[in-house]
């Protein structure tokens, strides 16, 4: 097996577009040097992304922000404004594994291994998060959702790299949140993600929300409609009822050791209910504090 | 509370709190566990599984792995010769050779998925795996069966088409999967069902847990041209490792020695062989070391978890609470060769009462799954799952206190135990008025939480033992014990010989020794090391004294009796005292030469006496309504551990016992798929406990000395798993309202039954 460490996203793509065999990018390892444990995956190259200065830093660009695919969870809890700002998308972030595993693990190997489970990944649908590709033929922007198609899928082509996430600008009264359930309290695969986030207006009325749902289908998804059934209520309890149907009938879940397909559906809906009540919250009390 | 030993403040380091002597090591990192021994030209070993459950093993073709570049060793069922049935003692259970050979390498089937069929060693792990997949199995596959309950059907798929069920008459003509029923009790529960007010009869299921040791089976074996070999290895008896490989290999004993490394968690699953005898056959054909390690995913698929059972009772009470008859019947699944803990279950299920008429069964029944192995408390816990919960029951229906309940049945010294003997010495009543009377059980429950309580009962056990004490010349001393070192034995050990030398404990190293620095030691298993290793280091700490005294007596030429030891010092008495200069320990190692030789006090004994370990737990849960998901808001685990030598590495094992208990109460289980194979062989899907799910464990030693140790000491690392099942599930069915007669109680199951009951 072959190391390389290039310090340009050039190089990276260059060696990955041209590898012979099976190539693998490596940022905080912490599910790829697993997967090589257990002999999951034999790659012939790992190329370690962890030296591009481009992939390692947090931006704020006109009030938008750019996070370095390579960014550990534990740099991104320590960003002062991030975490007021996308409060959701860092506590999502955060759940991921432990203090050990945050001090190493990123958003862009949460979102390229695939699994239909990653924490961050319906946050950073919820946020409306893009993330910036460079590959053998240029840069591509393309929507979080649209990156994973199944499990250990992507829809990243042969030497395509994820470089960065961009989070757009935040609006007044607006804020996310994120929730999963796991039947212990930490390092444990979600059974259900959920994350929200929603823009209010200043009479307390939802003027738009985007939900992301994890583990509940072949691939973490957007579900339009939940954001819908809210959007015009306070949250009273018809919308509220509406919500969980909408985050119900999204679900295409499978029956396997982690939950019964009823359990998974079950708890989706109680997942959507409590988690757009922190959101909602958080999006009152953003008035008060200067974003 | 009763003192029949000595008094507690007698003692000036039993009870104490000093750090423990593997401390340092352990926190960092130099200590050398299983796989952290590595020797030049070590090879690497690996094990072909079986994919399948159940199949008979056509053939086994190893040509083109034995011609891989760089394979140095392959064994196969042919390397080993086959063994006629004969018992022999494995920890806390029995082993059958006939078995153990089977299971160590499969003969004519494969009976679990995870079995192991041939063994390579290989110069890099890489080339090893290769070769594995070059070995060409040819199967013929079986229909399997791996519920327990599917197992004991008549037309079920057999594991053993010859075995017909023992303790059964008449003897059964057809053969079956229940290899065994074992009976227990006295009395007549017909009569005593007759006389109860209240009947409350319940069948319960649990699912297969692992014992969950951090550290996976590892070992080396180096076996020399001559044919004598060295095994470092992860066990909890270095002796009963000699004696199966030495058996399966055909070789004298003497020809192995086996070292205990450090153990990162055996909790009875180390009392057993898997990889050792291959190790050893993989380094006799291949003249180099050989280093064998399992995976988690071996660890799970083909190590002795414990049972999955069905348990069927039937209690009477009256309305005052007086128990009139209880039975029970466990069925235990033995995974694929017989000899599950049945037995023990159906002894532990109502051991902690005194009854007038009582039965229990025991079943023994074969599944394709991994062996079972000891598993702290093997059988009691699953029992007392089923028995508490009833008895929990019983106080709700009747509206008695549930501790009273238990108070009113409580077994006593001089009681006739269910399981046939007489308590000698049982503190269950002192630890029952001390669960009454702690500010837990009247604290006030906010509502929407439950409280529950259950008790748990183990026998513990003595057994062979042996220690050495030596002098050093600088009048420190060497204590060398063979019972591996769980949880802080070592210190324990040292402080015992620290009171009776009155020698300070940091000129005391304790040392556990390998199989040829020692006689023969049991395993540590059924919560005998501070114990039994604990009297033999007191009686040989008591040699030693009489050594000294004798070397005094020649020195000052005085009769060995009119020495006296006091104080650490050696005084001349009787008509002699005050005639010579009082001498220490330290004179006397200065003259060892001049006065005979060397100094060491030995002690060699089958350690009898043990008594039983009682626990009582109280527990607060609280049940998420929309989710299902239990969350323990506060524990206590209250036993009578007879005397705390190192009180901080009693309330560890108290602690650590509630910490597996809520794993098996809630998350963890063995998930079967339709093909027969575990659907959660790793960490991630069989879900321990974290620290985060745990609350503060809070601990209340209940002092009743034990009268046959000389420190007083019962077992204490068994009793504290067997009750939090039951406490839990009485909790959930307060807390929640729902009585959960299956385990885990994990949050699936837990919302089904809430949303299947209704509103409540
Ligand atoms: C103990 C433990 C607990 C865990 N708990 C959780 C949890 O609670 N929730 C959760 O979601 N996950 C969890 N995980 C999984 C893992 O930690 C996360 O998925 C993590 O975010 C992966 O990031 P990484 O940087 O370590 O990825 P790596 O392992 O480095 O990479 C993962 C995959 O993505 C590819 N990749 C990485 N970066 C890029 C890139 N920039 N462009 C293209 N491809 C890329 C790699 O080639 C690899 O296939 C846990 C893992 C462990 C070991």
């Amino acid at each position: 097996m072959r190391y390389e460490a290039p310090d340009r996203i050039e190089k990276a793509v260059d060696l990955l577009a041209s590898a012979a065999g099976e190539a693998r990018v490596l940022a905080g390892g912490t599910d790829l040097i697993v997967q090589m444990k257990s002999e999951i995956v034999e790659p012939d190259l790992v190329i370690d992304v962890k030296r591009i200065a481009e992939m390692r830093g947090v931006v704020e660009e006109g009030g938008a922000f750019r996070i370095g695919a390579a960014v550990s969870g534990a740099e991104l809890k320590e960003h002062p404004r991030l975490r007021k700002v996308w409060p959701g998308v860092i506590e999502a972030a955060n759940l991921i594994g432990s203090t050990q595993v945050q001090g190493r693990a990123t958003l862009g190997g949460n979102l390229c291994n695939a699994s239909p489970a990653a924490d961050s990944v319906p946050a950073l649908i919820a946020a409306g998060a893009k993330v910036i590709i460079a590959g053998p033929a240029g840069r591509r922007e393309l929507a979080v959702e649209d990156v994973v198609l199944g499990p250990r899928k992507t829809a990243l082509a042969k030497g395509e790299i994820v470089v960065a996430f961009v989070l757009p600008k935040r609006v007044p009264l607006a804020a996310d949140a994120y929730l999963r359930f796991i039947p212990r309290t930490e390092m444990d695969i979600a059974v259900v993600g959920c994350g929200v986030d929603l823009t209010l207006d200043p009479a307390g009325k939802i003027i738009a929300a985007r939900m992301g749902l994890g583990a509940v289908a072949a691939r973490p998804l957007l579900v339009g409609e939940a954001g819908a059934a809210i959007i015009g209520s306070s949250l009273d309890e018809p919308a509220l009822a509406r919500l969980e149907a909408a985050a119900r009938a999204a679900c295409r879940p499978i029956d396997d050791k982690r939950g019964t397909k009823e359990f998974r559906v079950q708890i989706a809906g109680v997942l959507a209910r409590r988690v757009v009540h922190i959101a909602y919250e958080r999006a009152k009390a953003s008035a008060k504090v200067s974003t | 509370m009763l003192d029949t030993v000595a008094k507690k403040s007698d003692y000036k380091v039993v009870g104490t709190r000093p750090i423990r002597p593997d401390g340092v090591d352990k926190v960092t990192g130099r200590a050398r566990f299983g796989a952290d021994l590595n020797l030049p030209g070590q090879l690497v070993g690996r094990v072909l599984r079986s994919p399948h459950p159940h199949a008979r093993l056509v053939s086994i073709d190893v040509s083109a792995a034995a011609a891989l570049d760089g394979v140095k060793a392959i064994v196969t069922r042919e390397d080993f010769a086959d063994q006629p049935p004969e018992l022999t003692a494995a920890g806390e259970m029995m082993l059958n050779y006939r078995d153990v050979v089977r299971n160590v390498l499969a003969r004519e089937k494969v009976l679990y998925e995870g079995h192991a069929i041939a063994a390579v060693a290989a110069i890099s792990a890489a080339i090893a795996r290769k070769a594995l997949r070059l070995i060409r199995v040819d199967y013929e596959i079986l229909p399997h069966v791996t519920d327990v309950v599917a197992a004991m059907a008549p037309d079920a798929p057999l594991l053993d088409e010859a075995m017909i069920t023992a303790g059964v008459t008449p003897t059964p003509t057809t053969p079956s999967n229940i290899a065994k029923r074992v009976d227990f009790g006295h009395g007549d529960i017909d009569t005593g069902f007759a006389q109860a007010d209240v009947i409350v009869e319940r069948e319960f299921r649990t699912e297969s847990v692992h014992q969950g040791y951090i550290e996976p089976q590892a070992c080396v074996a180096n076996v020399a041209e001559d044919g004598q070999a060295e095994l470092f290895v992860t066990t909890q008896g270095q002796w009963i490792v000699r004696g199966h490989c030495a058996k399966l290999l055909g070789w004298n004993v003497n020809r192995i020695k086996v070292t205990a490394a450090e153990m990162g968690g055996g909790f009875g699953g180390k009392t057993v062989v898997y990889l050792e005898p291959l190790a050893l056959a993989l380094s006799a054909k291949a003249r180099r070391p050989v280093k064998m390690v399992m995976t988690r995913e071996e660890v799970l698929k083909a190590t002795g978890p414990t049972s999955a059972a069905r348990v069927r009772v039937k209690v009477g009470a009256k309305k005052d609470g007086r128990i009139t008859a209880a039975f029970a019947e466990c069925a235990y699944g033995a995974g694929a060769f017989a000899g599950s803990p049945a037995g023990g279950g159906a002894m532990c299920a109502f051991a902690p009462y005194e009854l007038e008429h009582v039965a229990t069964i025991g079943l023994d029944v074969l599944t394709n799954r991994p062996k079972v192995s000891a598993y702290r408390a093997p059988g009691a816990p699953i029992a007392a799952f089923a028995v508490e919960s009833v008895l929990d029951e019983i106080a709700r229906t009747i509206g008695v206190d549930p501790i009273d309940l238990r108070l009113k049945n409580a077994a006593k010294v001089g009681t006739r135990s269910t399981y046939g003997p007489t308590f000698a010495a049982i503190g269950f009543v002192e630890l029952l008025q001390a669960a009454k009377a702690h500010p837990h059980y009247s604290a006030p429950l906010p509502a929407g939480q439950g409280r529950g309580v259950a008790a748990g009962f183990w026998f513990n056990v003595g057994g062979d033992t042996a220690v050495q004490l030596t002098l050093n010349e600088d009048a420190s001393v060497t204590l060398t014990a063979g019972t591996p070192d769980v949880g802080g034995l070592r210190a324990s050990l040292g402080m015992m010989v620290s009171e009776e030398l009155g020698i300070p404990l940091d000129k005391i190293r304790t040392q556990i020794g390998d199989t040829a620095s020692l006689a023969y030691n049991f395993v540590t298993g059924g919560s005998r090391s501070t114990f039994a290793s604990g009297m033999a280091s007191v009686e040989a700490a008591r040699a030693m004294v009489k050594e000294l005294a004798a070397r005094a007596a020649k020195i000052w030429d005085i009769p060995v009796d009119a020495v006296k030891f006091e104080d650490g010092m050696l005084k001349p008495a009787g008509d002699n005292a005050g005639k010579y200069e009082p001498m220490s320990i330290r004179d006397i190692a200065r003259q060892m030469a001049k006065t005979g030789g060397p100094i060491v006090g030995y002690a060699t004994l089958n350690a009898q006496g043990a008594a039983p370990g009682l626990a009582f737990h109280i527990v607060d849960t609280q049940t998420d309504p929309e989710t299902g998901k239990t969350t323990i808001l506060r524990y206590t685990a209250l036993q009578d551990v007879g005397r705390a030598i190192h009180p901080a590495f009693v309330e560890g094992q108290m602690q650590g016992g509630v910490a597996q208990g809520i794993g098996w109460a809630l998350n963890e289980e063995y998930v079967y798929g339709a093909d027969g194979r575990m659907q959660n062989a790793g960490f991630l899907d069989y879900r321990v406990p974290v620290a985060s799910d745990l609350p503060m464990i809070d601990t209340v030693m209940v002092e009743v000395p034990n009268p046959r140790h000389p420190y007083g000491v019962k077992g204490v690392g068994e009793a504290p798993i067997v009750p939090p099942m039951a406490a839990i599930a009485n909790a959930v069915a307060r807390g929640a309202g729902v009585r959960f007669t299956q385990l885990p109680m994990s949050p699936p199951r837990v919302l089904a039954a809430l949303s299947g009951q209704g509103a409540r």
